[in-house]
């Protein structure tokens, strides 16, 4: 069965022990395309992002309905294993988290080693490649045996997506990933998501509107753990059919 | 006029204040901090003191034995009044190895059960339990291991243990009960409590961003608690190190159960052997002159370094590991 969408997401709810964080969400997300998820703090788009890969159950006392459909197939679905839903994504944290004690090649071959894989020369050239996809290579190719934490915050982050490349995933989930970032290491990672969107279906979650105008192809406004619109960047921002989306977008209260 | 630039006002304010500092130094907060310094270098004193008086009390050995004193195998005080104490350092060694051998693993697995795996209540009962095993007097080991250990494993353990590895020199030889084996077993129930509590707050300190990238690259709970151990392995060697000190200095526990038995190395794991507390412990009660006396101080010197040296060695490898976690701990 062909679908052009890479999650469809129905009737999505989620909780922190009695705190109902999602409200009845739903949504198609299409492949091969940046969708943006945006709105005020406290809104539900950080556990959003973390039921698209089953994250959000991790944490004790959380809780998840409804229904993920990822190529189809439902990743809440009893007989799924969470971790192989886990290594078909490559998740981007809000704070740059590379593994400290190990060198910057071990920190892009982690995934790698994850499933199994011990071939050298296998090794040498997903790390090559994920850290020139990430645009670090040029940084990094002859410190690659130096830890992971003697990196600037900007590089260590484009790290982390390299480490979530390094593993071909299919999709890339982004939470906040310039929030710790300066706007010149903000722009090569827009940049970098731009590449990447070519390839790989994208959702990232911002707090800066702005940045989700430059960098999505979809966006869906959340407030108060409801899915108040989503569409098209443009037509959000240039033409919002809901007052609440409008007055977010035009800074009135967020 | 040289410059139209006057100073900015902030370094003017600082500059007052750092001039008030050294201008009026009996505040209250400069007493404080005079009595805290004061207080802190009795340490200094104490640790100075404490050489002064071993290397004092052990003249007569020093210089009757020098370096003999180190490798000498033989501690005779009946009758050719030798000491040497090279076996004893051996015993103290090999049994402190043999508590970290089986204690530490058991203790980072407490300490990963309780930080990673556990619910928090029921972890929170465990720690509080763990914690209380640390305050038991070490004589009390000392007489459960008479009367419990050596019984139970001498009766159920090594005959086995015999009778699966008796082929290797090690496991052969007759079967006490006491001795280099449960001696070691001993420690290990005793560097437990320290070891694991240290290690759960360790793991518990490493930050959830480092558990949740490795989550999200699709590994499992254990992959994921092998990187928690990786990042928090200076913590871990501290850890150890804390056990391993405590073996070391232990002496009653391991005075009960060893056997006593001064000679250069065991026949097997099952034979009795001696360390260095256990022979201060036992003998310095009968020492009658001077030079056996001072022998005993001298061993005392000897474990006194031997623990410094074990010391200052695992400060040496947390510093080197922390080096490379100190970029990402800045955040």
């Amino acid at each position: 069965m062909f679908s052009p969408y890479k999650f469809e997401i129905e009737s999505l709810n989620a909780w922190f022990g009695s705190k109902h964080v999602l409200k009845n969400i739903n949504m198609k997300i299409k492949e091969k395309a940046v969708t943006a998820v945006i709105g005020p703090s406290g809104c539900g788009k950080t556990t959003f992002i973390r039921c698209l890969n089953r994250m959000h159950e991790i944490v004790p006392g959380a809780k998840v309905s409804g229904r993920v459909l990822f190529n189809g197939m439902d990743i809440y679905n009893e007989d799924v294993d969470p971790v192989q839903i886990r290594r078909k994504m490559g998740m981007v944290f809000q704070k740059p988290n590379p593994f400290p004690m190990m060198s910057i090649y071990d920190n892009a071959a982690a995934g790698l080693k994850l499933n199994g894989i011990r071939d050298k020369e296998k090794l040498d050239s997903v790390v090559e490649r994920s850290l020139k996809l990430a645009i670090l290579w040029d940084e990094v190719k002859d410190d690659l045996n130096k830890s992971g934490a003697s990196l600037s915050g900007g590089q260590q982050q484009r790290l982390c997506i390299a480490r979530a490349l390094a593993v071909e995933p299919e999709v890339m989930l982004m939470d906040e990933p310039c929030s710790a970032l300066d706007p010149i290491a903000t722009a090569k990672i827009e940049t970098l998501i731009r590449m990447l969107a070519e390839d790989y279906t994208v959702v990232i979650v911002t707090h800066n509107m702005q940045q989700a105008a430059r960098v999505s192809d979809f966006t869906a406004f959340l407030y108060l753990g409801e899915l108040i619109e989503f569409g098209s960047t443009k037509e959000i921002f240039e033409n919002p059919r809901s007052e609440l989306t409008e007055k977010y977008i035009t800074g009135e209260f967020g | 006029m040289k410059s139209s630039r006057k100073p900015p006002v902030f370094i003017h304010n600082l500059n007052v204040k750092v001039h008030k500092i050294f201008k009026k130094p009996l505040t209250g907060d400069y007493a404080f901090k005079l009595l805290a310094a004061t207080f802190a270098s009795i340490i200094f004193l104490i640790l100075g003191l404490m050489i002064y008086e071993l290397i004092k009390g052990s003249q007569l050995s020093l210089q009757r034995f020098g370096i003999e004193f180190l490798i000498g195998t033989k501690w005779d005080p009946a009758i050719s009044q030798v000491f040497g104490v090279l076996p004893l350092i051996l015993g103290t060694l090999v049994t402190s190895a043999i508590a970290l051998l089986i204690g530490v693993p058991i203790s980072l697995c407490i300490g990963l059960a309780l930080s990673e795996y556990a619910p928090k209540r029921f972890g929170f009962a465990i720690s509080f339990l763990v914690e209380l095993l640390a305050a038991v007097p070490s004589v009390i080991y000392g007489l459960w291991g008479i009367f419990t250990l050596i019984p139970f494993l001498r009766n159920n353990v090594y005959a086995y243990l015999q009778g699966i590895l008796g082929f290797i020199p090690l496991f052969s030889g007759p079967i006490y009960g006491g001795g280099v084996l449960t001696g070691g077993i001993i420690l290990a129930i005793m560097i437990i409590p320290t070891v694991s509590a240290v290690s759960r707050d360790v793991f518990s300190a490493v930050p959830n961003t480092q558990r949740e990238a490795m989550i999200s690259l699709g590994a499992t709970k254990w992959e994921t608690a092998k990187n928690v151990i990786s990042y928090a392995r200076s913590g871990v060697i501290g850890a150890i190190i804390l056990g391993l000190g405590r073996a070391v200095g232990e002496t009653m526990a391991i005075t009960m159960v060893i056997g006593n038995k001064f000679q250069l190395l065991p026949s097997s794991l099952f034979d009795a052997w001696y360390t260095m507390s256990a022979i201060i412990a036992n003998e310095f009660t009968e020492a009658t002159y001077g030079l056996y006396v001072s022998a005993l101080i001298e061993v005392g010197l000897v474990l006194f370094f031997v623990a410094l040296i074990i010391n200052v060695l695992a400060r040496l490898v947390v510093w080197r590991s922390l080096k490379l976690v100190r970029g990402i701990a800045r955040e």
